[in-house]
């Protein structure tokens, strides 16, 4: 009996790793950044934007596929050259507690599509919907917004910050609870 | 057993031959590295089976033998036990003989390969992405430098120096009817020196495995007459051509305005992304994604509207684009000679 536990623990344990995240790599819907209505106005009371209807922030925030794809993104689409892997430089930084716009998903996907007035470029169009997505994702990383068990790990070159699942929570950082 | 089973296996192994040529094969040696690999693999391959069989043949004849009669055991016999000794001593010395004459021939290939491109004129800068290969031409003139991708262009009973590094993970470059394989490391240049003697496509295959496409990417050497070979070179040197019909104009305004050219560049047009292969003279390639599609118009409209389908996991995403827009950038990117 003793005997029996003892062979089927360690197999039952193993079957943990029989699960295995999905991945997306195709849009949900065939519609992409059109689905969205088109803001006529930038400037908006309380830096919030309705929610969208269809649930894709819960989709992308927590997925390590799509917080990875983020964080290569992050440096193919150059977000660096003015927020400097998230330190800020001619635009905010992006790992610290201070949202401009709010920090949920909604609002980091708005200001990546449409842009905001002080100097962030709109990439309506240049980027598909799916991969602002997942760039929103990887941007509250950044300010340890994503679990640790789903964002990006170290880096193999020199990293300028700590990797991404150790990145503490900016907003409760130096705060005693 | 089936009177027609051993039949059927040597068919089956006969098949398996098919493999041996062909514009991929390391036993089809198209180059001086190559013959001097092959050249290896066969003598190893056929002095090992030599001493495979002796030593059967050793361990078959003392079971086969009858037995002699019993010896005494107190009895001492020198002249048998001199004879052990000298068969055991024999069976290492030529142990030793074979081991250290192999490890000398392998230093001594070694040493051609290493002197093969001593001499090379041309320097190609080879470098790895997941999942396709950025091949950039050296020259002393700025304006001369060339990027294209997944196709090498050499001239034909030359040596060529590639220089192998990587932007992401560890590739590795073998085209084996021209060469051996070697590593291209993230923060590490490797040289290979490669020569093809005669004029021919030869293709080659990522040999390190790299992530979900590591299958899909593949590349080929075109090794082409000198004179055809500057021409190329030139001919590739030139920007974009212009879009001749109302088509491919749009397609052009498409591709400057949708992602497209957030990723690739088109010489002479403002699209410079460099993080996707080079689309200037696309539609002079073969192959389209590293070796996965020829190419063709219905090819290329399978890719762009959904590399996911054909290459799933590949770096470049699905694109929202109408069945207009789609014939369009094709159209356009289909002039692109
Ligand atoms: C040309 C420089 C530039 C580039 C490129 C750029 N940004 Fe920005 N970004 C800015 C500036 C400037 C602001 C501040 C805008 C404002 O205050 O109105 C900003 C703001 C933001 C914000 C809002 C921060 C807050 O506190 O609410 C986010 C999120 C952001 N950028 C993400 C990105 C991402 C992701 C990319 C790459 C796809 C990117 N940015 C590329 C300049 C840039
Ligand atoms: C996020 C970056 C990105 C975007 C956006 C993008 N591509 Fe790509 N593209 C790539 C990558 C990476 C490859 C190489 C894929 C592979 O072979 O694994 C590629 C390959 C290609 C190829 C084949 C190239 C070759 O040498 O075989 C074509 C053609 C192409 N893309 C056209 C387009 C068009 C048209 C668009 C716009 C609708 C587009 N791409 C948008 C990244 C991108
Ligand atoms: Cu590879």
């Amino acid at each position: 009996m003793r005997c029996a536990v003892a062979v089927l623990f360690p197999v039952v344990l193993m079957l943990v790793a029989c699960q295995r995240e999905e991945r997306d790599t195709r849009p949900q819907s065939a519609l992409g950044s059109g689905e969205q209505p088109t803001p006529v106005t930038t400037l908006e009371p309380g830096g919030q934007r309705p929610s969208p209807t269809d649930n894709k922030a819960a989709s992308f925030e927590a997925n390590a596929f799509h917080l990875s794809e983020g964080k290569r993104l992050f440096g193919w689409f150059n977000c660096s050259g003015c927020h400097a892997n998230g330190g800020g430089g001619m635009g905010p930084a992006l790992m610290d507690e201070k949202w401009i716009y709010g920090s949920s998903m909604e609002s980091i996907h708005a200001t990546i599509r449409d842009g905001r007035p002080n100097g962030m470029p709109s990439f309506r169009d240049k980027i598909p919907d799916d991969q602002i997505w997942e760039l929103a994702a990887f941007v509250r990383s950044l300010s340890g917004n994503a679990p640790s068990s789903a964002a990006p790990s170290r880096n193999d070159d020199m990293m300028a910050h700590p990797s991404e699942n150790r990145m503490p929570n900016a907003a409760t950082l130096g705060k005693s609870p | 057993m089936n009177r027609f089973a051993p039949i059927a296996l040597v068919a089956t192994i006969a098949l398996f031959l098919q493999g041996c040529a062909g514009w991929q094969s390391a036993l089809d040696p198209k180059g001086p590295a190559a013959s001097e690999l092959a050249w290896l693999i066969w003598f190893f391959t056929g002095l090992c089976a030599a001493v495979w069989v002796l030593v059967m043949i050793a361990l078959a004849l003392p079971l086969m033998m009858r037995p002699r009669a019993r010896v005494e055991p107190l009895v001492i016999d020198a002249d048998a036990d001199n004879r052990k000794l000298r068969v055991v001593l024999t069976a290492v010395g030529l142990t030793v003989v074979i081991l250290v004459g192999l490890t000398l021939l392998s230093f001594f290939a070694n040493r051609t390969l290493a002197a093969i491109g001593s001499h090379a004129a041309l320097t190609i800068r080879v470098t790895g992405h997941q999942w396709w290969w950025e091949v950039r031409y050296e020259d002393a003139t700025p304006s001369h430098i060339l990027t294209t991708a997944n196709e090498i262009h050499i001239p034909a009973g030359e040596p060529v120096r590639l220089l192998l590094t990587s932007t992401d993970v560890i590739h590795s470059f073998w085209v084996p009817s021209l060469s051996g394989k070697l590593d291209l490391i993230p923060g590490r240049m490797n040289v290979l020196d490669i020569k093809a003697d005669k004029p021919g496509v030869y293709r080659g295959q990522c040999a390190e495995f790299c992530g979900a496409q590591h299958a899909n990417m593949g590349t080929f050497i075109i090794a082409e007459p000198r004179e055809k070979f500057d021409a190329w070179w030139n001919d590739q040197l030139e920007p974009a051509a212009a879009p001749m019909s109302d088509e491919a104009k749009t397609g052009e305004n498409l591709f400057l305005k949708r992602p497209c050219v957030m990723c690739h560049k088109i010489g002479g047009t403002p699209a410079g992304g460099t993080v996707a292969p080079d689309l200037t003279h696309i539609a002079s390639r073969q192959t389209l994604a590293a070796g996965t599609l020829t190419m063709s118009r219905g090819n290329l409209a399978a890719w762009i509207a959904d590399p996911q389908g054909v290459k799933p996991g590949s770096h470049m995403p699905v694109v929202d684009l109408n069945g207009d827009e789609l014939n369009a950038i094709v159209a356009y990117l289909e002039g692109l000679k």
